[in-house]
């Protein structure tokens, strides 16, 4: 499972991200394959992006002159959330399996969750409502609008988009001021984090999973825990990343669907099944 | 009580065709070119320039 995993993962990464002309030539993809969006956070100036970004989507929907309900990002998040929930954070987030990728890094003692994790995993429906709703749609800028979280917190932007694009391209380097170093300076904490806890960006911070998290409930996506059959070995709450315990697997806004306790279960009491 | 078993399990169901329905609305008003025109440029603000 794993490895099955991990495949998928980078073969959904590297589709995603398959304008290979982009980092050669310092440049964005611009066909019509942009009108759509990739369901994980993959942002849309990474040199190799052949789609858009949903949270950059919504936000330039909630950047419009006026206001108008962004009706087109809310039908993506409710297809792929009924659809997936946040499967899409286990199996098919860029920024995700970068996260993955430095948690194998075997330095530190690992942890699966920060210190006061009860208080800080409000932080992504923070950074949802603040940055990305009130942020993009009236505030920050001088009450111009602004994409907030593209422009202020998004370390995906920072390793997907700006260090590639800046590295290919010198005009863009020559304009590289303060803004670029605080994100730079997010995205330098957010490896060394990664290194050390499970997904810190994934479980505090991210707007994305905060809104498929609404969804893990009863999304068609589901991992199904046979109560009847469960020897209560714990196997599953060990081996979860995120520290979920059984009856919260799956159902909990917090849980990625990474399928680890599947793994694990040595009854069989867990299994994916859709709804 | 059966009503609202499968209510429940049919939730995505309504949460999907919800869904399409919100893009069609979506589609109507001109928000997939608003995100072309978005996603076709270098977002400076993106990658920490703008």
């Amino acid at each position: 499972m794993k490895r099955l995993r991990l495949t998928v993962q980078l073969l959904f990464t590297i589709l995603s991200n398959g304008y290979l002309y982009g980092f050669l030539h310092g440049k964005i993809y611009q066909g019509n394959l942009k009108y759509a969006c990739v369901p994980g956070l993959n942002c849309y100036s990474c040199p190799g992006a052949v789609a858009s970004c949903p949270i950059g989507a919504l936000q330039a929907l909630l950047n419009r002159q006026g206001f108008r309900v962004p009706f087109g990002a809310l039908g993506f998040f409710f297809v792929i959330g009924s659809l997936l929930g946040r499967f899409v954070c286990g199996w098919l987030c860029p920024f995700g399996l970068a996260q993955d990728l430095l948690h194998k890094i075997p330095v530190f003692r690992k942890r699966k969750r920060l210190p006061f994790h009860s208080v800080l995993k409000y932080g992504k429906y923070i950074a949802l409502f603040f940055l990305v709703c009130i942020g993009s749609a009236f505030l920050f800028g001088g009450y111009a609008k602004v994409p907030a979280f593209c422009k202020y917190l998004c370390p995906s932007g920072t390793l997907f988009g700006a260090i590639p694009l800046l590295a290919a391209n010198e005009s863009l380097r020559g304009q590289i001021g303060g803004l670029f170093y605080w994100k730079l300076g997010i995205l330098l904490l957010v490896i060394l984090l990664s290194i050390k806890v499970y997904r810190p960006f994934c479980q505090y911070l991210c707007p994305l999973g905060a809104i498929y998290g609404f969804f893990n409930r009863f999304s068609l996506v589901q991992i199904h825990w046979k109560e009847e059959q469960c020897i209560a070995c714990m196997a599953c709450e060990k081996a979860c990343p995120v520290a979920l315990s059984r009856d919260e697997i799956s159902r909990s806004p917090e849980c990625i669907r990474c399928g680890r306790c599947v793994e694990v279960c040595p009854g069989n009491c867990l299994s994916w099944r859709p709804r | 009580m059966d009503f609202w078993k499968n209510r429940e399990k049919m939730a995505w169901v309504w949460g999907t065709l919800a869904g399409f329905l919100l893009l069609g609305i979506g589609a109507v008003q001109n928000d997939f070119s608003v995100i072309w025109k978005k996603a076709v440029m270098i977002c400076m603000e993106c990658i920490g320039i703008g």
